[in-house]
């Protein structure tokens, strides 16, 4: 494959579009498909056969607005329909040339669109996720090629250093320093690890990148791969995430079946091929010596670090280890320069992150923004703020590791940095608004219970302490604790964040930690006058608020 | 590593186990693909039993403590038949928040028993998950690998009422 014939492919994919310009494009990304937009995508067809229209009725990616779905869109107008059921395909379809039917329509001039920057998600809801041509006609595998034609591993490394890209797995580690190590590491087999193993309860944002576009994640670990002088990638990802694995599948044999993946790609020395490997269900698999452990076949329990899998991972050999989301951001970076990404974000934290807004907020979905927008930005201009008269009371960032923040925080601009300094993390994205309906110790309570039984029993302040702190929050949930065990609490929530052996063991206080920080009201609430001010927990006394 | 080392029988003439071998034979019989292999298994057999767990461990030459060990670390695997029907209960934050538990505290009272359960005349299996990845349409349930949407209690209880008989 040449550039020349990577144009042809395109151009030969953006002729066919012009021939026929009008589309209907439905969302069959998971969470418009459970609403059954297959079934929508079916009567679209019908009902465009039947009547001869000059209509090509597509399946693509998430559109975000999750929310409102299903959502079809309608090109080449570039109307949005939204909440689009089986018996309004016949309606669509007749009033395709005068417009589309006006109760179905969800106006794109809302901040939510309009607030947003694109460029993980630039081709969700736009490419067949399931076509590869689609992909090269939006300038798809062009970094790829380029990449290897012309420039060397060095430079590339140069390039994603010079963007400032830093991970999305949440720890935010510089990704151009961690290529730069991995391509030293002397060695004549590494591995390249795509981490999609997206365990944040209240995240979908790699699940849907996955699903919507998964030959960027492919095209970003090839160049990672021969960046890093790797000849072999997995991807790790959940079972739980089928039509993720579907898509990718096929996506990987497409992939092969036009010589990206394989032997002597575009002709020259570099050999590449990727193979799938499907999680079990454990959170701890996230943690990249845990992930290892599980490709390897074995229980996924972390080892300590150093040595880091930089130098030594995957059978022990020298391993690149990112997110989803890191190497999606990759081929954009490639083709558009690194000063051009780093010109987007915050001073330390560049580029966009997408983040999955979920929770008690009006506008449930996906979005990019640039780093450095502030939270009340996200959440009540793209977000339309919280619904049905309530007031909202924290958003939580970073999953079981993160933080609840509070209102004082919300004009807080959103980078790795700022987001720690206020007791969070940026984690992989999830953030899940809560309103006054929410009790912050049930919700440390949660957390801990997610992580007493996500903990891999390796280490003992992990294994025991999050068991004892899960006790000691639930006594307070049901009114049976003491003063005494608020200051146990506190105590090993320092023992075990200083003690455990990896990620999971050391944040898994977090969610404690921060609510104490700023709902300590709540906690002596629960403990002293055995009340729960939002009626949540049964601890003994009437609720102030009825949830 | 001697590759003469015979192979163990298979368990049956269950043509599932011809598949089974296949995802063993496709990753070269190597021991890292246990955990492939026993995706399979569960995929066509609904769970992993001991005759399973024992020939997978033989034919991949890992010691049986190790099958189980991998078999029992992660959720996504059962030792026990599952139901006729299963119903999952996603458990994330974002279903938590808006009322997930209230949903399968009334799956669990209305099926008379635990998550993680499956009823006695072996119908219903009732399952709680992590997090599905469906927040935006909280709180979400899989009904027989169906993802149902902002689901309600009355809504789940009719669905589980219609799965008797």
């Amino acid at each position: 494959m040449t550039l020349e014939e990577l144009e042809q492919i395109a151009s030969e994919a953006r002729a066919a579009k012009e021939k026929s310009p009008c589309e209907l494009n439905v969302c069959v990304a998971a969470g418009c498909l459970s609403l059954h937009s297959d079934a929508i995508k079916a009567a679209l067809e019908k009902e465009v056969q039947s009547k001869g229209a000059n209509c090509r009725v597509r399946g693509t990616g998430c559109m975000g607005l999750c929310s409102l779905g299903p959502l079809v869109s309608s090109e080449p107008e570039g109307v949005l329909l939204k909440k689009v059921a089986e018996s309004d395909a016949a309606e669509i379809v007749a009033n395709l040339d005068q417009g589309t039917p006006e109760r179905l329509r969800c106006s794109k001039e809302q901040p939510f669109f309009q607030r947003q920057t694109s460029i993980v998600l630039e081709n969700s809801g736009r490419v067949d996720p399931e076509k590869i041509e689609e992909y090269i006609a939006a300038e798809g595998y062009q970094a790829l090629v380029q990449a290897l034609t012309e420039t060397t591993p060095a430079q590339i490394v140069q390039e994603v250093s010079k963007s400032g890209l830093r991970g999305r797995g949440g720890a935010g580690y510089p990704t151009g320093l961690k290529w730069g190590t991995v391509a030293k590491t002397g060695g004549a087999t590494k591995y390249v690890i795509c981490n999609a193993d997206e365990g944040d309860p209240g995240a979908f944002m790699d699940r849907s990148v996955l699903e919507s576009d998964p030959h960027r994640v492919l095209e970003g670990m090839l160049i990672a791969g021969y960046a890093v002088g790797a000849s072999h990638g997995y991807i790790y990802v959940r079972a739980e995430y089928p039509l993720a694995i579907k898509r990718l599948g096929t996506a990987i044999r497409e992939s092969r079946r036009l010589g990206f993946l394989g032997s002597q790609i575009c002709n020259t020395k570099f050999s590449f091929d990727i193979e799938i490997r499907i999680g079990g269900g454990a959170f701890v698999c996230g943690e990249e010596t845990a992930l290892i452990a599980s490709i390897e076949g074995r229980r996924g329990t972390p080892r300590p670090r150093p040595p880091f899998p930089a130098q030594s991972g995957l059978w022990d050999m020298p391993t690149l280890i990112n997110n989803v989301e890191t190497y999606a951001n990759i081929p954009t970076i490639l083709r558009r320069g690194g000063e051009w990404y780093a010109s987007l974000g915050s001073k330390k934290s560049k580029g966009t992150k997408v983040f999955a807004l979920c929770g008690k907020v009006k506008n449930v979905g996906l979005i990019e923004v640039p780093m450095g927008m502030t939270l009340r930005q996200i959440i009540f201009e793209i977000g339309g703020g919280v619904p049905e008269g309530r007031t909202f009371k924290a958003v939580q960032t970073g999953g079981p590791s993160g933080g609840c923040i509070p209102e004082q925080f919300l004009d807080l601009p959103v980078d790795y940095e700022s987001l720690k300094e206020v007791g969070s993390i940026m984690g992989s994205g999830g953030m899940i608004v809560m309103d006054d309906s929410a009790c912050m110790v049930n919700v440390a309570r949660y957390f801990m219970e997610f992580c007493m039984s996500e903990s891999c029993g390796k280490c003992i302040p992990c294994r025991a302490g999050t068991a004892q702190m899960f006790e000691l929050l639930t006594r307070m949930t049901d009114g049976t604790a003491t003063p005494h065990d608020l200051e146990l609490l506190e105590e090993l929530c320092e023992m075990v964040s200083s003690t455990s052996l990896c990620g999971l063991g050391q944040s898994a206080p977090n969610p404690v930690i921060s609510t104490l920080r700023y709902f300590r009201d709540e906690y002596t609430e629960h403990i002293v006058q055995k009340r729960c001010r939002a009626g949540v927990c049964e601890c003994g006394s009437v609720a102030e608020v009825s949830a | 590593m001697p590759t003469s080392l015979k192979k163990p029988p298979l368990p049956s003439d269950d043509k599932r186990w011809r598949i089974v071998n296949g995802t063993m034979r496709r990753h070269g019989f190597a021991r890292d693909a246990l955990i492939e292999t026993l995706h399979t298994v569960q995929e066509y057999f609904g769970y992993l039993d001991k005759p399973a767990l024992k020939f997978v461990a033989e034919s991949l030459r890992v010691p049986l403590s190790q099958a189980y060990g991998v078999a029992t670390f992660y959720h996504y695997f059962t030792l026990k038949p599952p139901g006729k029907h299963t119903c999952l209960v996603c458990l994330g934050t974002a279903c938590y928040i808006k009322g997930a538990s209230q949903l399968l505290a009334a799956a669990e009272q209305s099926l008379n028993i635990k998550a993680g359960e499956t009823t006695i005349d072996g119908n219903v299996s009732l399952v709680s998950a992590r997090c599905i990845g469906s927040c935006s349409m909280a709180p979400a349930l899989i009904f027989d690998g169906e993802t149902a949407a902002n689901v309600t209690e009355p809504v789940l209880r009719g669905k589980l009422e219609g799965w008797k008989d």
